[in-house]
């Protein structure tokens, strides 16, 4: 219920923090607060945010992890936002004030991170209808197929939804649209089989395009025209589900339902690649409005209870938040006091780098910048300083065998810094490519895993097979490296296999 | 409000119930299952239901903290855990709550195990009205006076007198409304266990695992088919003694079996406070099987045949499997007392075989 009806003390609230958000310079869509009672609440975390979502199992076990938390004490949901126009957001109704202007900060932060990010730029806007849209849709499959029919189905497709590229939103297609010149030009010399060579006046040609070199690249175009007709994909593939969707066998229904997975997925791959940013603005801007602005003197012992526990580090975990905000901090800090460029960087007096301030006041207008481009990867790749990484006591850990325990390695920034960027690289998920659609020419899918230093979960990658074969219905291939050593999962609907890859075995489409 | 996920979240319960009984032997032979036990729910872990991923496998137990520490220091809180990335195994075990009653649920419909019908005329002791519905005829006592002036507004909307802008309902006969009640039966069957073990030397700790085990999932088992259920528990070696369930697990005796002395207990027990007419009663025996003396076991076949058996649904007698002893009961059993209906005997000699032996106790649906 919207807080208009409930609330109407929040409603002033609401109104008077947007307007404090809005002149320290955010800029968000309009944001709808809902009034929400734990339950409802946790229904709507359980459901990833939205208040509907298409009826499936694994909503109802989220649904009891985070029920059996609350009960036990160990979690508490403050705070739900959507990346939506316009945005919702979701009050829980016994919350105190404080904590609920604490929220209203926050989330209008969120919303403008949203709308701002380079990385939520393709995302669709009107997300709230379409989760509703796939609900009736999947229903509808439902009542015509039976329930249990689409809901294995879904099960399938569920395990198979991190094989999306997320940065395939934002690529534009190499090939020019059909009926335009360029295309007209390339379809008239393909068919007088000719090949563009240079330009050259009439009497030139001989010279510039010599006869014998045009046969020749004649004849390497036609052998490469040869070779690639019967290559599906035409480059290896990150967006395995959009090559399913496309080329797998699928009634409609079947592609109709991999299709929402598919979207719902790319829809979520932004908060993937950003929690550490978006989180950290939304604390930065929540702290530094609460702090000079919102705050009243009752407020005060809650607010900073409540903050502390948001920001807090637990050993060996690291608390996005809490990343997020003080890398914030810190840009804003550098580019107030111009720490930065060719002159800071080679400074060699650690003295004169700890009092180095010029006055540049650049810090607001950095900050919004950095907020607009970056993703977690960039953002950690660009602003970790060693000063930064000392200040806040960060380490590196790995697990002991001898004890078989975490135990810190060492502080030493650059292997620091390389654990957080893998740790964010394609958020945790290993890099699966199609590299051909018709393997061995006999209608087979090979996958490939591009090894970037840690091995496939063996056991977990056969049971994902047998999901991929059956969709693809005909066997799958999985290449990856285990142990140093090439290997070939098969699944051909019926058994599992594995073997090392060898000469003998026909090759991809494309290499890995 | 109904919550829209709590379909979700029951299609999630039937799931684990599913992957329950697919588990179910093996359920039923783990003994950690009965420190689990809370007040009426267990809460079991669920294997499998996690659905697989493409995902890092172990050689990636990595990470980044913040805090203090030497190299070489554990990380604090992370004892078996591993970093961000989630690899360990442990993690991917769900622990479901199921009560005891869905439990035996499961186990009756995975052991098809019929339904018990209760005998005796009291088996529905109680009757109570619930007033759940509402009819147009009834005492005025009753008028529920919302649904009336409703079904009155109803009708007059319909027959156009109502004006919004003088809203007045007056309800006529037609339009009354009272509430109706049903008279629900709740069957409420006594019963009552009584369970016997031999607690002489050759009884090891092996042996009262299993016992334990077996008892837990009869007692499961007949509580979902009773309400009220009683509880008795006796022990004996030469001479027998009522004790309370603890001390019936723990108990430790030396010396000799004289089984007849429990079965005298019992028959004592159901005389002085249980009249068969009014009760179900069940009565289970365990042993090794060692019994002293041929007269004595044939005493035992005497008193069940004579006195057990008739006033009981059932008699059990279930045998674990010794270093010690002839297990010879059980032949006995066999060779006296094979033409009488209400005995059933099963061997469990191990954990396996408790699956088994509750189907051959609870098979016949008594």
């Amino acid at each position: 219920m919207s807080i208009e009806t409930k609330r109407p003390d929040l409603v002033r609230h609401a109104k008077e923090i947007m307007e404090i958000a809005s002149n320290a310079g955010l800029d968000f869509f309009e944001t709808r607060f809902e009034m929400v009672d734990f339950d409802t609440m946790q229904q709507i975390a359980a459901y990833g945010g939205f208040p509907q979502r298409y009826p499936y199992w694994r909503f109802g076990m989220e649904y009891e992890k985070l029920r059996k938390q609350h009960v036990y004490g160990l979690g508490k949901i403050y705070e739900l936002v959507i990346n939506n126009d316009p945005c919702y957001a979701y009050l829980v109704a016994d919350n105190c004030l404080t904590d609920q202007k604490l929220v209203m900060a926050h989330v209008y932060a969120h919303c403008d991170f949203f709308k701002h990010n380079f990385w939520f730029s393709k995302t669709n806007r009107k997300m709230m209808d379409e989760m509703a849209n796939h609900a009736t849709r999947i229903r509808k499959h439902i009542d015509r197929h039976g329930h249990d029919v689409v809901e294995s189905f879904i099960d399938v497709c569920v395990t198979l939804d991190n094989l999306i590229d997320p940065h395939s939103p934002f690529m534009r297609r190499e090939t020019s649209p059909p009926g335009s010149q360029v295309a007209r030009e390339a379809a008239d010399r393909l068919a007088k089989n000719d090949t563009p060579g240079f330009q050259a006046k009439p009497y030139m040609e001989s010279w510039i395009n010599p006869p014998a070199m045009k046969r020749k690249q004649r004849e390497d175009a036609a052998k490469e025209r040869l070779e690639s007709r019967g290559r599906l994909p035409e480059q290896p593939l990150r967006d395995v589900l959009g090559f399913l969707l496309e080329n797998a066998p699928l009634e409609d229904w079947e592609s109709d339902v991999l299709a929402i997975i598919r979207e719902e997925a790319y829809y979520f791959a932004p908060q993937g690649q950003t929690k550490i940013m978006n989180e950290g603005w939304a604390t930065f801007w929540h702290s530094r409005l609460m702090t000079t602005k919102i705050l009243r003197d009752e407020d005060l012992i809650t607010y900073a209870d409540h903050h502390s526990g948001t920001v807090a580090m637990s050993p060996g975990r690291l608390n996005p938040y809490k990343v997020g905000v003080e890398l914030f901090r810190d840009i804003e800090e550098r580019w107030n006091k111009g720490r930065f460029g060719k002159e800071y960087d080679e400074c060699t007096s650690m003295s004169e780098m700890r009092k180095w301030n010029k006055d540049a006041g650049l810090g607001r207008e950095k900050i919004f910048e950095v907020r607009s481009i970056h993703n977690d990867i960039t953002f950690i790749d660009e602003f970790l300083t060693p000063e930064f990484v000392d200040r806040f006591k960060m380490y590196h850990y790995r697990f002991d065998p001898a004890t078989r325990r975490m135990v810190v390695v060492n502080r030493d920034f650059k292997k620091i810094k390389e654990q957080l960027l893998f740790m964010l690289t394609n958020h945790m998920q290993p890099y699966i490519y199609v590299v051909d659609g018709n393997y061995a020419n006999r209608g087979e899918l090979y996958l490939a895993h591009k090894h970037t230093g840690v091995d496939l979960d063996i056991k977990y990658a056969v049971e994902t097979l047998k999901n991929v074969q059956r969709v693809w219905r005909r066997p799958a291939h999985l290449q990856a490296i285990i142990n140093e050593e090439m290997v070939l999962f098969s699944f051909d609907g019926e058994q599992s296999q594995q073997q090392k890859v060898h000469e003998d075995l026909p090759q991809p489409a494309h290499s890995m | 409000m109904a919550l829209k996920i709590e379909k979700d979240h029951q299609r999630f319960r039937q799931i684990v119930k599913g992957k329950i009984r697919k588990d179910l032997r093996k359920f039923l032979t783990r003994g950690e299952l009965l420190g689990r036990e809370g007040e009426r729910t267990i809460s079991i872990p669920v294997r499998g239901i996690e659905l697989p991923h493409f995902r890092y496998g172990d050689n990636n137990d990595a990470g980044v903290g913040i805090g203090e520490g030497e190299s070489g220091d554990p990380v604090d809180g992370q004892e078996g855990e591993m970093g961000p990335g989630g690899t360990q195994e442990g993690q991917h075990i769900l622990e479901v709550e199921v009560s005891l009653n869905e439990l035996a649920d499961i186990l009756g419909d995975e052991l098809k195990l019929p339904r018990i019908q209760p005998k005796g005329k009291h088996a529905i002791t109680s009757e109570k009205d619930k007033y759940s519905g509402i009819r147009s005829t009834g005492p005025d006592s009753l008028r529920h006076f919302k649904r009336t002036f409703r079904a009155a507004l109803k009708r007059q909307i319909m027959a156009g007198l109502y004006d919004p802008d003088f809203p007045i309902v007056v309800p006529i006969k037609r339009d009354q409304r009272y509430r109706s009640w049903k008279t629900v039966k709740k069957p409420q069957s006594n019963a009552v266990i009584i369970y016997m073990m031999d607690v002489s030397g050759s009884m090891g700790d092996e042996q009262k695992e299993l016992v334990r085990l077996e008892a837990f999932w009869i007692d499961a088992w007949l509580r979902r088919n009773y309400e009220g259920i009683e509880s008795r528990y006796i022990v004996h070696d030469v001479r027998a003694g009522e004790v309370d369930r603890q001390t019936f697990f723990r108990i430790r005796e030396d010396g000799g079996t004289k089984i007849s002395s429990a079965f005298h207990l019992c028959k004592q027990v159901i005389e002085t406070n249980y009249d068969p007419n009014e009760w179900n009663i069940y009565i289970f025996h365990f042993s090794d099987g060692d019994n002293s003396s041929e007269s004595d076991s044939r005493e035992c076949c005497r008193l069940v045949r004579e006195v057990l058996l008739p006033k009981s649904n059932m008699f059990g007698y279930c045998q674990v499997a010794s270093a010690y002893g002839s297990g010879n009961f059980i032949n006995v059993i066999h060779e006296h007392l094979d033409k009488e209906d209400g005995v059933i005997t099963s061997r469990v000699n191990t954990k396996d075989d408790i699956y088994d032996s509750l189907k051959t106790f609870f098979g016949a649906g008594k």
